[in-house]
C-alpha cells in the first residue's frame, strides 16, 4: 500500500496523461455531478457533497476540501464503453445494390478516474452481457480493452445507496488498475493506494511513493467501514429469485404501476442497463445509417411487435425492470443485475424505491403463499 | 499530448449484414409474398428449420423472418413475408435483381432430431405454416423415421390458405394427413370451418409418443398446446415458436426477453414444459 498527498494527486493524473490516456472524471455542471474529460484536480468538485433521498438530488458545500467528497450521480461509466449513440454501420448505393461500412472505433485510450466498488461491479456486469455471449460486441470490446481504472473505495454512503446488502461495496475488490482510499484528518489529507494490475504496478513505480504506514492504512480501512455503517437501505437478496417467481402474477404490480410514470429514468441512469434499439436514418445524399441507441423497457414501443405492444400497462413494465434486474438477470448472466448504486431511486421523479418495492413484493408474498 | 490510437477495425461486425440478391419474388396471398435470395458475398452460415434472419432493407430497416425454404441449389434462401408495417411494406417492391442484407442464421432450429420415431402433430396458424414448411419437408423426406404424420392447418379465411400447391403436393401423398380449416368462409367453400385445435381432436397419433410442432399467432399457440395437454401429448414433447421484438438478434438488445431468456438465443423455438407457465402470464 503506498501513500499519495494530497498536494502530489496531480502527478498521478499527469502520468496517465503521459503514458496516452485522456483522463474522464467527475466535473460540476448543471448542478450535478456528472463524469467528462478532465485536465487535473482542479476539474474535480473540490469540496462539495450531494444529499440524495428518494426523487431528490442537491449540490452542497462540505465543510473540506475533499477531492471524492461525494458518490455517484446521472451518469455511469457505461457511457464511455456503451456510448448512448453509435452507428452500426453507414450504407451507400452503387450501382448494383449497395455496400455497407463499419465506422472506425474511436481508438481513445480513457482513463476512469474515480471509480466507485458499485460501479467496478456494474462494468463488470456489462462486460458478461456484450462479452461473453456467443457474439461479441466488438465495439464495446475494443474501448474496454483499452480502458485503466483507478477506482476510489467510498468513505462516505450517499442517501441512496444499497451496495453492502448487495456486496459489491463500498470497497473495491479487483476489477480496477489503482485502488484509493480518501483520507481527511484533521491536519492531514491523502490517499492510500493500491495497484490491481501490472499497468497499475507500472504508473505507480513512475510515481515512486513512499509506502502508507500502518495508522494510514488503517485510517483508511476506518474510513470504509464508516461508509459500510452509514448505509441506510438495504435490500435482502435471500430467496428473492424464487420469490419473485411465484409473485410474477401477483396483485403488487398494479399497485407499483399506478405511481410509476413509465418515464423510463431508471434506465437510463442504471450503470447495468444494456438495452438498445437502432434507428435508420436516409441522408439527403441517398445514404444511409444505422444508428444503435439506448432504450428502456419502460418505453411504450420496446415491446412492440406488428398489431401492438406486448406490454401495455405500466405495471407490466415494471415487472419486466424489477425481475430483469433481481431475477432474470441471474438465469442470463449469472448475478443480479443491480449493484445497489441507488441511482434509480434518486433519479425517480415519483421516488419509487427498488428496496422498498423488492420488501413490499416479500410482504405479498408471505400473505399469499404462508396462508 | 499522444493519444494512441488502434487500427480502424471493424466495429459492430455481427451486427453488420451481408449482402444478398433477389433472384426471384412471388406473390402468395394478398398480403403475403415469398423472396428468393442468393449470397453476393460469401454465404452465411446454413439456415435450418425454425430459425430466422434478419432481413435489411437499404435505408428502412432490419427485421427478423424465419427461414420458409432453400432455392434449388442449396445456397439460396427463401423467405416468406407478410405485410404488417414500413420495412415488410418495403420488402414488398422488391424484385429480382433488388439487393437486401442478411444476418443469420440465428435461434434454436425444431428438434427434429429428437422426433425421430415419435408419431408428428404439426399445427399451424395462418403465416406459421412458412417456418414449418422446411420441417414438414423433412419428415416427409425422411418419411421412415417417424410413425404417423399430421399436418393441421387453420386459416381466417379460403383466400388465406398459404402454399395452396404444396398443401396439395403433401395431401396427395398417402402417408401424411393433412387438414385444413378455416375460421370463416362463404357457401363456396366445401373444406371445414372452424378452429386450428379442432383439427387436433383425432385418433391417429398415440399422445404420449407423439411430437407437436406448434407455429402461429401466440393464442392459437396456447390453445393448441392446451389441447395437445388435455389428450396427453407430454409438455416436453410440445415445442412452439415465439415471437417478440427483435432489434439485434444476438442477445443484447434486449428487446426479446422472455422470463429467464431471450427469444432470440434461447428460441424461438421453445418445449413447452419450458414456457408453458409464461404463456399464461398477461403482458408477458
Ligand atoms: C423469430 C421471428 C420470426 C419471424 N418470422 C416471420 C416470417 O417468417 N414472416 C413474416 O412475415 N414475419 C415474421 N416475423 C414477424 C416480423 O418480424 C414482423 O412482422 C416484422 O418485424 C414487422 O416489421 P415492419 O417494419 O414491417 O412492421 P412493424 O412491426 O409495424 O414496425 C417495425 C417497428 O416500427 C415501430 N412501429 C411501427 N408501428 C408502430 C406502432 N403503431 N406503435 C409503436 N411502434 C411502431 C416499432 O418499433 C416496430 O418494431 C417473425 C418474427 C420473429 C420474432
Ligand atoms: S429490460 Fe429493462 S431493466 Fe432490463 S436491461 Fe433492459 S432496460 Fe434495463
Ligand atoms: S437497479 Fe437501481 S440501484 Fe440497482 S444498479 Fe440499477 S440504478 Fe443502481
Ligand atoms: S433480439 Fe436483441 S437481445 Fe434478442
Amino acid at each position: 500500500m503506498k501513500r499519495l498527498g494530497r498536494a502530489e494527486f496531480d502527478r498521478l493524473l499527469n502520468a496517465l496523461t503521459e503514458v496516452g490516456y485522456e483522463l474522464i472524471g467527475p466535473v460540476m455542471r448543471d448542478g450535478a455531478i456528472l463524469y467528462d474529460s478532465i485536465a487535473g484536480v482542479r476539474d474535480l468538485p473540490v469540496g462539495w457533497t450531494d444529499a440524495q433521498e428518494a426523487g431528490q438530488y442537491r449540490i452542497q458545500r462540505r465543510d473540506d476540501q475533499a477531492l471524492f467528497g461525494y458518490v455517484v450521480g446521472p451518469h455511469s461509466w457505461k457511457r464511455f464503453l456503451f456510448p448512448p449513440n453509435q452507428t452500426v454501420f453507414s450504407a451507400r448505393r452503387t450501382d448494383d445494390g449497395f455496400v455497407l461500412e463499419t465506422p472506425p472505433v474511436d481508438g481513445v485510450r480513457r482513463a476512469l478516474i474515480g471509480v466507485r466498488a458499485c460501479e467496478l461491479e456494474a462494468i463488470r456486469i456489462q462486460d458478461r452481457v456484450f462479452l461473453e455471449g456467443p457474439y461479441l460486441d466488438t465495439a464495446y470490446q475494443q474501448r474496454r480493452a483499452m480502458l485503466f481504472v483507478v477506482a476510489v473505495n467510498c468513505g462516505q454512503a450517499g442517501g441512496t445507496c444499497f451496495c453492502a446488502s448487495m456486496k459489491t461495496g463500498p470497497k473495491a475488490h479487483g476489477g480496477y488498475d489503482l485502488a484509493l482510499t480518501e483520507v481527511l484528518d484533521a491536519d492531514e489529507h491523502y490517499f492510500t493506494v493500491d495497484a490491481g494490475s501490472p499497468a497499475g504496478k507500472e504508473v505507480l513505480d513512475r510515481l515512486d511513493l513512499p509506502e502508507a504506514s500502518g495508522a494510514e492504512c488503517d485510517a483508511a480501512a476506518a474510513a470504509v467501514a464508516r461508509a459500510e455503517s452509514q448505509m441506510g437501505r438495504s435490500l435482502d437478496t435471500d430467496g428473492l429469485k424464487p420469490l419473485l417467481d411465484r409473485v410474477l402474477d401477483g396483485r403488487h404490480w398494479e399497485a407499483v404501476g399506478q405511481r410509476c410514470l413509465s418515464c423510463a429514468n431508471c434506465t437510463l441512469v442504471c450503470p447495468t442497463c444494456f438495452c438498445s434499439t437502432v434507428e435508420d436514418i436516409t441522408e439527403l445524399d441517398g445514404g444511409a445509417r444505422r444508428e444503435r441507441r439506448w432504450d428502456s423497457c419502460f418505453d411504450g414501443e420496446f415491446s412492440y411487435v406488428a398489431g401492438g405492444s406486448i406490454r401495455q400497462s405500466t405495471a407490466s413494465r415494471y415487472r419486466q425492470w424489477l425481475t430483469h434486474k433481481l431475477s432474470s438477470w441471474h438465469d442470463q448472466f449469472g448475478s443480479s443485475g443491480c449493484v445497489g448504486c441507488g441511482r434509480c431511486i434518486t433519479w425517480c421523479p415519483v421516488g419509487i424505491d427498488i428496496t422498498q418495492e423488492a420488501a413490499a413484493l416479500r410482504v405479498a408474498d408471505a400473505a399469499e403463499h404462508d396462508g | 499530448m499522444h493519444t494512441p490510437t488502434v487500427e480502424a477495425a471493424a466495429a459492430l461486425e455481427p451486427l453488420l449484414p451481408q449482402r444478398y440478391r433477389v433472384t426471384r419474388r412471388c406473390q402468395e396471398l394478398a398480403d403475403t409474398f415469398s423472396l428468393e435470395l442468393a449470397p453476393v458475398d460469401s454465404p452465411l452460415a446454413c439456415c435450418g428449420p425454425g430459425q430466422f434472419n434478419m432481413l435489411y432493407v437499404y435505408g428502412v430497416g432490419e427485421v427478423p423472418i424465419s427461414l420458409s425454404g432453400h432455392s434449388q441449389d442449396g445456397v439460396g434462401l427463401i423467405h416468406t413475408v407478410r405485410v404488417v408495417g414500413p420495412v415488410t411494406q418495403a420488402m414488398s417492391g422488391l424484385e429480382a435483381g433488388d439487393m437486401v442484407g442478411v444476418r443469420g442464421p440465428f435461434g434454436a432450429p425444431w428438434p427434429l432430431a429428437e422426433a425421430e420415431g415419435r408419431d408428428l402433430v404439426f399445427a399451424a396458424g395462418g403465416l406459421g405454416l412458412a417456418p414449418l414448411r422446411l420441417a414438414i419437408e423433412h419428415v416427409l423426406d425422411n418419411r421412415g423415421r417417424f410413425g404417423s404424420v399430421c399436418v393441421a392447418f387453420g386459416a381466417r379465411s379460403p383466400e388465406l390458405i398459404l402454399f395452396r400447391n404444396i398443401l396439395e403436393r403433401w395431401r396427395a401423398r398417402f402417408d401424411v394427413s393433412v387438414d385444413v380449416t378455416v375460421d370463416c368462409a362463404g357457401a363456396d367453400w366445401a373444406g371445414k370451418v372452424g378452429v386450428v385445435t379442432r383439427l387436433l381432436e383425432r385418433d391417429d397419433y398415440e399422445p404420449v409418443e407423439t411430437c407437436a410442432l406448434i407455429c402461429g399467432p401466440e393464442v392459437m399457440m396456447r390453445y393448441s398446446a392446451k389441447t395437445l395437454l388435455d389428450r396427453g401429448v407430454p409438455a416436453a414433447q410440445i415445442f412452439l415458436s415465439m415471437e417478440r421484438s427483435m432489434k439485434c438478434a444476438v442477445g443484447y438488445c434486449g428487446h426479446c426477453q422472455f422470463g429467464p431468456g431471450f427469444v432470440c438465443k434461447d428460441g424461438p423455438v421453445y418445449s413447452h414444459a419450458d414456457i408453458g407457465r409464461l404463456l399464461e402470464l398477461s403482458e408477458f
